[in-house]
């Protein structure tokens, strides 16, 4: 049930819009299809009724006719801002040059504010669909009052509200004042324009921060600039967990610009979001802080993690893959199946850490006045900042703001909050104002990494080449455990990512999970661990199709051959579905074999291709929607890869922005690339061997494929964009590198060594087959211009 | 007290000569639209013109750049070809790095009017996008090139 209250009588104006005028907040209830993700309600704020939920949006209009809307989502590159705009402008018949965006802070009113997972859409069209369309109904209200008209008569349209038996028009300005006096609409009552009526909505509207981001004008976390601030840079210990024993500060004092150096204390693993500890540096710019950082004598105490090494412990993984695990879903008998089989197909698989490396490494500023906080910050989820804030520094979380920053990239590091905790652990330590800026050095040796990850698969095919027995073994440090102690076995959602959810028809099926002890500080990255999940299990799929001498996509089709929605519930398998209910977004293999057949289409699957060339697939649903890749690859002789085409197929149901969800398109398939290709954290002696884009390269513009961009036309609500398609890269290029050479690459980032001298395997080329590719080197290019 | 002429301004800078002019311009002259994104010349965030020509702000120490004009992204025009182009082509994601890509490509397209794809990519290959950005940013550049002549 939902609930719309106005709020211009409870005299809120000045703080969501300011000036007076007409606001409107959507209380949202869980039964709500749109809130069924949504987490419980929050906490009320002094001055609303109890009983109620909490405001989750506001639309404002002042007497001018301008809009405000309140954006609860943070803005990372997504487009949120603007798409958020487009679905409240086209239900509030707005005009576009009429709307301004504003960002709400970490308060409870607007309701969960978390940006993750691809699920800003999902959960909030429906309420910002429902918050406009009561401000144009009592729009149109108020003119029917004015013309003592019926209201059916009066249609709002491009920000004026007609007459329509008589074309009499009245701008939005006119009718505010009479609208604020009106009762607002029962919500069941309330009546959503019809799709033939947008402007915005499917249309490839420019970003509303466009002009701003190209001057450099858009506020990110390290641009908040304050009268009196302090730069604070921290040394932290480099083992996880470990902690400072001693430490001279001399050295550093001594440096030009360094005004204080305070150990901020170490939060024993698992530390969640609290900071790591260490040595800060305080200075009158950054580069001060750095060099005084430099000089600091610090003796540490590395802890219980100082002996985590890569290499040992991918073996300690390979080992438990081996051995049986605990099951997680079962379905006929697997080891009798398998013992029977004609063909045994065994794969072995391994993804290592990796870290965010957002654009924008962690930085917040932090300002502890008359024992107030106010945190200006880059992150995802400013309502858990301030909640952990609170906790961490003792404070009420009503004397604690919030303002989310602009974002340079998020990927799911910057929903941790260790570096705001630093920013408002040092402002109130010194009482004063601090930003905290981290090196890029700290962000690749202190993140929360992407786990590390041991897969085996076993499959069997009958003498027929039909898949009948399938293991799916599956080894990782749970992300858990960066939040609670002894956590060995990862939970289900985490394996609900590209591992339970494994959607083909074979009778005989085992998926099994092994412990991992956790030594280093995890979080969620892009694609979650369907990541490592969909690298193996659409790999694997391709091997068992080779080894039944089957064409992998026909293949795919044929055992995509089980009933359209697959019921976890009856099969007992516990799975979250991404926190959305399962009878509203089923796990639905007709899309599968929808996005499957667009691709094969768009590629034309099957035509010839040159020598020491290949083309591979993967399909999978992740994060609700359905992503299909299929990737031509050229091999040359000394193992240096080229990719000639990438087409990629997206059904992420209705689409809002076409042009985002194109750029975001675009987006995974080069973050696919970066992550099959180069993405590695190491760890030796319990530390990160890497330090920057030196050693941990990512895509840059010389290896951009030719790009072919699907967006599935779709009725289905809409879901996630930014997550879904990145997990399919991989294995699509992996299989395309088996088809051109015979080399199955089982091992992330991709070894180009393992590619020399490898036989062309490819088909012989027909008269009008394209020409040969420049090729692209596939290492990380060199920085131009040199200074 | 020397003085550094940021976008035609002369802005006094009391500061050690080795220190990066990405920090002079960012924390001391206060110009926040030049980004660190890795303090060693891999990712372009800081790009930014000295006497007209790209050059990467964290390997330029002060001591080198007074006396020389520096331009940022605040001292370019709003109509700029390159500043057009990225917004025709609705480049920018996040726009973290896009500063740092607009005086690249400003100081690429003065240089090679009429360039090929494969020039611009590598001209472009030093600035990462973590977005991802790059068949956009590419197509920007050669069609801003294309404006200017």
């Amino acid at each position: 049930m939902t609930r719309i209250v106005n709020l211009s009588r409870r005299k809120l104006l000045k703080a969501i819009g300011g000036g007076s005028g007409l606001v409107l907040g959507v209380y949202f209830s869980a039964t709500d299809r749109a809130s069924a993700i949504e987490e419980p309600a929050r906490p009320l704020r002094a001055g609303f009724e109890p009983g109620q939920l909490s405001p989750n949006v506001f639309v404002a209009m002042d007497p001018t006719g301008q809009v405000t809307l309140t954006v609860s989502r943070p803005e990372m590159g997504q487009g949120i801002r603007t798409t958020f705009a487009m679905i409240m402008a086209d239900e509030l018949a707005a005009a576009w040059p009429r709307i301004v965006v504003r960002q709400s802070d970490g308060d409870a009113k607007y309701g969960d504010q978390i940006t993750d997972a691809s699920r800003s859409i999902l959960i909030m069209e429906r309420p910002l669909r429902l918050a406009a369309a009561s401000v144009r109904q009592m729009l149109e209200a108020a003119a029917a009052q004015t013309w003592r008209a019926l209201i059916a008569d009066c249609r709002a349209v491009d920000h004026e509200v007609i007459h329509v038996p008589t074309a009499r028009v009245l701008p939005y300005a006119q009718l505010v004042k009479t609208a604020m006096n009106l009762p607002v609409p029962n919500p069941d009552k309330l009546r959503l324009r019809d799709s033939s009526s947008r402007r915005y909505i499917g249309h490839a509207i420019p970003s509303i921060d466009m002009g701003a981001m190209l001057k450099g004008k858009t506020p990110f976390g390290a641009d908040v600039t304050l009268p009196g601030i302090k730069y604070a840079s921290i040394e932290r210990c480099p083992v996880y967990g470990g902690k400072v024993k001693n430490f001279d500060p001399a050295g550093a004092m001594a440096v030009r610009g360094v005004e204080k150096v305070i150990e901020i204390p170490a939060n024993p693993a698992p530390s969640g979001h609290l900071p790591l500890g260490g040595i800060a540096v305080i200075a009158s710019n950054s580069w001060a802080a750095f060099q005084g950082r430099k000089k600091l004598k610090i003796e540490w105490d590395l802890g219980s993690n100082a002996s985590h090494d890569t290499t040992a412990y991918r073996a300690e993984m390979q080992a438990t893959a081996r051995r049986t695990g605990k099951s997680v879903r079962t379905l006929g008998n697997f080891e009798s199946a398998y013992a029977g089989a004609a063909i045994r197909v065994v794969g072995e698989y391994f993804v290592p850490y990796q870290t965010h490396a957002t654009m924008e490494p962690p930085v917040a500023v932090a300002a502890f006045e008359n024992s107030k906080l106010i945190v200006m910050a880059p992150t995802q989820s400013p309502q858990t900042a301030r909640a952990v804030l609170a906790q961490y520094l003792d404070l009420k979380e009503a004397d604690i703001v919030v303002r989310p920053t602009f974002l340079g990239n998020g990927f799911g590091r910057k929903a941790l909050h260790d570096y705001i905790c630093e920013a408002g652990w040092l402002a109130k330590a010194t009482n004063g104002r601090i930003k905290v800026v981290w090196t890029r050095e700290d962000d690749i040796k202190h993140g929360y990494y992407q786990p590390i990850c041991f897969q085996r698969l076993d499959g069997g095919l009958d003498k027929n080449g039909v898949p009948i027995a399938w293991r799916h073994r599956t080894v990782f440090p749970s992300l858990a455990s960066t939040f609670h102690a002894d956590q060995v076995l990862p939970d289900a959602a985490q394996l609900g990512q590209g591992f339970v959810d494994m959607p083909y028809a074979i009778p005989n099926l085992r998926c099994e999970v092994g412990a991992a002890p956790a030594h280093m500080r995890l979080g969620p990255g892009r694609g979650g661990l369907n990541m490592a999940h969909t690298f193996a299990m659409c790999s694997f799929i391709d091997e068992l199709a080779s080894a039944a001498g089957k064409d992998p996509a026909n293949f795919l089709f044929t055992y995509y051959a089980g009933p359209k929605k697959i019921d976890m519930k009856a099969l007992g398998v516990d799975y979250p579905n991404y926190s959305a209910l399962i009878e509203d977004y089923p796990l639905d293999v007709g899309r599968l074999q929808n996005v499957l057949q667009f691709a094969m289409d768009r590629a034309s699957w099957g035509d010839p291709l040159l020598p020491r060339q290949g083309r591979g697939l993967a399909v999978h649903r992740s994060f609700l929607s359905y992503a299909a890749a299929i990737i031509v690859v050229t091999v040359a002789e000394n193992g240096q890869i080229s990719i000639p085409r990438i087409d990629l197929v997206i059904d992420c149901g209705q689409v809002i922005n076409p042009d985002r969800v194109k750029a975001l398109m675009e987006d995974s398939i080069m973050y696919g690339l970066g992550f099959a290709l180069y993405g590695e954290v190491t760890v030796k002696n319990g530390a990160v061997e890497q330090r920057n884009f030196d050693d941990y390269p990512v895509a840059r513009a010389v290896i951009t494929p030719e790009m072919h961009i699907h967006v599935v036309p779709s009725g289905h609500p809409p879901t996630g964009a930014g997550d879904p398609a990145v997990p399919v890269i991989a294995p699509a290029l992996c299989n395309a590198i088996f088809a051109a050479t015979g080399k199955r690459i089982r091992t992330l980032p991709i070894d180009l060594n393992l590619l020399k001298d490898a036989p062309a395997t490819a088909p012989v080329p027909t008269a009008g087959a394209p020409a040969a590719p420049t090729a692209i080197p596939l290492t990380p290019a060199g920085p131009a211009p040199k200074n | 007290m020397p003085a550094l002429n940021i976008n035609g301004k002369e802005h006094p800078v009391d500061a050690e000569q080795s220190m990066p002019l990405l920090w002079v311009i960012r924390d001391i002259a206060g110009l926040t639209g030049t980004k660190y994104g890795c303090g060693i010349g891999e990712c372009g965030a800081c790009t930014v013109h000295i006497g007209g020509k790209a050059a990467r702000a964290c390997k330029v120490i002060l001591g080198d750049a007074v006396g020389h004009d520096v331009t940022t992204i605040e001292g370019l025009p709003d109509t700029h070809p390159v500043i057009r182009a990225f917004a025709q082509l609705k480049v920018p994601a996040c726009g973290f790095c896009m500063p740092g890509q607009i005086m690249q490509a400003a100081s690429f397209i003065k240089l090679r009017s009429d360039p090929e794809d494969d020039e611009i990519v590598q001209a472009m290959s030093g600035n990462i996008c973590r977005c991802g950005a790059y068949e956009r940013i590419v197509a920007a550049v050669k069609q801003a090139a294309g404006a200017q002549r």
